[in-house]
């Protein structure tokens, strides 16, 4: 990754611990990561932004060591994952896509046989397992069954099993996915937390309010390659602009408009099926000019840039699998 | 945060097999009742139907094709053989399977230090213990019934829980990489109930058409049956014994060689 330090928002302090080089990964005749370079540092909360498919999932299956790379480099921590993986595993914290919590048994019976998978002895697994209860806001339900938590308290069950290892990175793969807001807040309160603790945290998303909280750093991916990288405050200034002006006009002369605006005065213009966004410096003046050229919109809207104008650019607006 | 991993108590527990096993056992604690039934009645009906129901009928037109022995004698050392077979399937079968599909114990496991084969094996540890814990019983009704003629069926109770290990290491080691759960239906319509059926179990392989007795000699079951059936009637013929033996650790060793690889290939994908 040719990535100028100086361009991030919060300088690495140098410690890599996570290096890939032309890391790649192939299932038969599909190419889910392609070639791709990274170094992650202690404490940063790095994440992989993309849409389905883009090869996010199987990059942190291979950092996770559960799937070894069809070619390339990648050392975690400074081991190869292919030969000690499990030495490596010992010091990451996974949170998947899909809870596999062990519905069958109760929410802290989920973290002690947990933790005994890391042969962690039996008195230090009851107190981290107590601790993170409380921790994620689940200590009043140890003794309850799994089963019946909703999915919120699921994900932070999770997460709490996720760190009865105490780990140094924590893998996260679309953390709250599925989630409602209330639900989705808490936990990244929580992994706002960890990462104030010094947790490294790796997390794949496909929210962009996500990103925009929890990233220190991100790379947006399509293809099974990066399509960029920085921080949420570059990649806005780099791919989008400062303000969004979101038109909507009648029907009818929806077309028409969209003609007219082609070569207004903007960054950029894109015609979409219901709207037309003008990507501008001032959303107001842009307006302003709109109404002097004659056209008057239905609505109108001004805002900011987002990463989600960023992610729509890169990855496109076509709908897939 | 620190990495500091705490010494572990003792070898027993810092085995990653062990490990799993162990999960295995505080699952097993919440959901040992759902299986109570099928453990204790399952061979209690067989030996009380086949043992004496069929029994009377067998019996009273002479036994000398069985040996001279009571049909229950006969038919008991088979009924504990094939439970193990029984409890193997089922414990090397679904679960297995649902371990990668539905409650995922297996995806959870990989994402710790544990390694494929550590899952395997710590899997297959609870199936034998699950087997043993059923051929203990089925030896305790053969007691209890009269079935044991000697005091080598002592050791019908490991004969029997190999039997079960050479049945489910292989199983769990293809259970793993089935893609539907139907395929199983396979497993139990046409590998269990043939074995069930032709392996000396309810008659004895020489009353088989010639060309299928070595079929039939060829197949786990027969060899665990006659194992199971030499020791509990006190006709034990050491080298034929040894041969059994042999013959099912071989099989166990080929399916904990196997499985190893399939979990490898199925779980890192």
């Amino acid at each position: 990754m040719s990535h100028p330090p100086g361009t991030v928002n919060r300088v690495p302090n140098g410690e890599v611990l996570v290096r890939a080089r032309g890391l790649t990964k192939r299932f038969e005749d599909f190419t889910a990561v392609d070639g791709i370079d990274f170094d992650l540092y202690r404490g940063e909360a790095f994440g992989f932004l993309g849409p389905n498919g883009a090869g996010k999932s199987s990059t942190m299956r291979m950092i996770g060591c559960v799937s070894p790379p069809t070619s390339g480099e990648l050392s975690i921590l400074g081991l190869d994952p292919v030969r000690d993986g499990s030495a490596i595993r010992a010091r990451l914290g996974v949170v998947p896509q899909e809870d596999t919590l062990d519905v069958e048994l109760t929410v802290v019976e989920n973290l002690l046989v947990y933790g005994r998978y890391f042969g962690l002895p039996r008195k230090l697994i009851r107190e981290r397992a107590a601790a993170l209860l409380d921790f994620v806001q689940l200590a009043d339900r140890a003794g309850d069954k799994v089963d019946p938590l909703s999915g919120g308290l699921k994900r932070r069950l999770t997460i709490a099993r996720s760190l009865i290892n105490e780990p140094e990175i924590l893998i996260l793969d679309e953390p709250t996915t599925g989630l409602d807001p209330q639900a989705r807040h808490v936990v990244w309160d929580r992994l706002f937390r960890l990462k104030q603790r010094g947790v490294t945290l790796i997390l794949t998303t496909h929210y962009m309010d996500e990103a925009e909280q929890l990233c220190d750093r991100l790379v947006v991916m399509d293809h099974g390659r990066f399509a960029a990288e920085g921080s949420p405050r570059d990649l806005i200034a780099r791919y989008c602009s400062p303000e969004v002006l979101e038109l909507r006009f009648d029907p009818e002369v929806h077309d028409q408009a969209g003609d007219k605006l082609k070569d207004f005065n903007a960054e950029r213009v894109e015609v979409l099926a219901d709207r037309i966004l003008l990507y501008v410096t001032d959303g107001d003046a842009a307006l302003a000019g709109v109404h002097e050229a004659g056209l008057e919109p239905l609505t109108s809207l001004v805002r900011r840039g987002t990463l989600e104008d960023v992610f729509l650019r890169l990855t496109g607006r076509r709908l897939e699998d | 945060m620190a990495a500091v991993m705490a010494p572990p108590a003792s070898w027993l527990s810092s085995s990653r097999p062990v490990r799993a096993f162990r999960c295995w056992l505080t699952v097993y604690r919440r959901i040992w009742r759902s299986s109570i039934w099928s453990s204790v009645f399952g061979p209690l009906f067989y030996l009380g139907a086949l043992g004496f129901g069929l029994g009377s009928l067998v019996n009273r037109h002479g036994t000398a094709s069985l040996g001279g022995v009571s049909y229950l004698a006969f038919v008991a050392p088979a009924i504990l053989a094939s439970s193990a077979m029984n409890s193997a399937m089922g414990e090397a079968s679904y679960p297995v399977f649902g371990s990668v599909k539905w409650n995922k114990i297996y995806i959870a496991a990989q994402a710790t230090p544990l390694r494929p084969g550590d899952i395997y094996r710590g899997h297959l540890m609870f199936m034998t213990m699950r087997i043993a814990m059923n051929t203990a019983l089925v030896t305790v009704y053969m007691w209890a019934f009269g079935a044991a003629r000697s005091a080598w069926t002592v050791l019908a109770w490991p004969a029997a829980t190999l039997t079960g290990l050479a049945f489910a290491a292989p199983i769990a080691a293809w259970a793993v990489v089935v893609k539907t759960e139907s395929t199983f239906a396979y497993l139990f319509r046409f590998v269990m109930m043939p074995l069930m059926l032709f392996s000396g179990t309810f008659f004895p392989v020489s009353q088989l058409p010639g060309w299928l007795r070595p079929v039939a000699y060829a197949t786990p079951l027969w060899h665990g049956t006659d194992l199971c059936r030499m020791l509990s009637l006190g006709d034990v013929d050491l080298p034929r014994a040894l041969i059994h033996v042999a013959y099912l650790a071989a099989l166990s060793a080929v399916g904990i060689w196997a499985g190893a690889r399939t979990y490898r290939r199925r779980l890192y994908v």
